[in-house]
């Protein structure tokens, strides 16, 4: 069996997104837990991307665009919230923050 | 562009690629953890554009390299952490779990991936990922998730002012 491109793609989508998932379980930074939320973003859109590209079709390249969009409000609204609670607790450790009220 | 210069492009983009998505993680600064990432973001373009996807590669610099990131340096700089303050790893049983977890779906990823029969490429036409074609695309077939998208950001425009503002 060879190794079509669409493989190598879709064998690198998962790789990063496995590394975003190790930094995601992983890391207690908030701040880097968000970064490693952008790779697993990422990753899904280099998938679109590969099979737009094997099916010719535009389609996966819009959903891409709009994936993208939407991660920019998600780091928006992400990064709003992790300086309200350094605000208000002092903490960008995700293990601090376990409780609505204190 | 050939078959071959396609997959050199592919290894010269994608080994820096993996490496520094695993800076991201190995970092313990988070302003290092920023800047591999940017250099992350950099490499995917490059292999969105092997992908003939040039808007969204032009798109990933401009969003993601460009406006999400210095969003994320002015949070880390806003922050300001001095050495005292960087967040204690500690790596624990749960996390090994993680870890081990997150290998096995890699494995299962791959698997599944591999599984699949490569067919012959689509042709693509002349104009594929252009600004021209995949604007049309999207004005055309998705006009409302387009509109719909114009009003997330608004909502999340408004909804991060509201969260990071000390008083209103």
């Amino acid at each position: 069996m060879s190794l079509a491109p669409l493989h190598l793609y879709l064998l690198l989508a998962a790789v990063l997104f496995a590394i975003g998932l190790v930094g995601v379980l992983m890391k207690r930074n908030a701040l880097i837990v968000m970064m490693c939320v952008e790779l697993m973003l990422n990753a899904a859109n280099l998938t679109f991307l590969a099979f737009a590209r094997e099916q010719a079709s535009l389609d996966g390249q819009a959903i891409a665009f709009f994936v993208i969009a939407v991660a920019a409000a998600e780091a928006a609204v992400g990064l709003a919230i992790v300086l309200a609670v350094f605000r208000t607790r002092g903490a960008v450790n995700v293990d601090e923050v376990r409780a609505l009220r204190e | 562009m050939s078959p071959t210069a396609e997959m050199v492009t592919f290894f010269i983009l994608g080994v820096p690629l993996v490496l520094f998505a695993a800076g991201v993680v190995v970092a313990k600064n988070p302003v290092y953890a920023a800047m591999s990432l940017v250099a992350a973001f950099f490499c995917l373009a490059g292999i969105y554009v092997l992908l003939v996807a040039h808007l969204i590669a032009f798109m990933q610099i401009l969003v993601y390299a460009g406006a999400v990131m210095v969003l994320f340096l002015f949070v880390i700089m806003l922050i300001s952490l001095g050495d005292e303050h960087l967040v204690e790893e500690r790596y624990r049983a749960m996390q090994l779990v993680g870890v081990l977890g997150a290998v096995g779906l890699t494995a299962v990823l791959a698997w599944a991936i591999l599984d699949v029969a490569g067919v012959a490429r689509h042709p693509i036409e002349p104009d594929f990922g252009t600004v021209k074609a995949v604007g049309a695309v999207l004005f055309r077939k998705y006009l409302l998730p387009f509109e719909a998208t114009s009003l997330l950001l608004l909502a999340a425009i408004v909804g991060a002012v509201v969260v990071a503002k000390e008083r209103i």
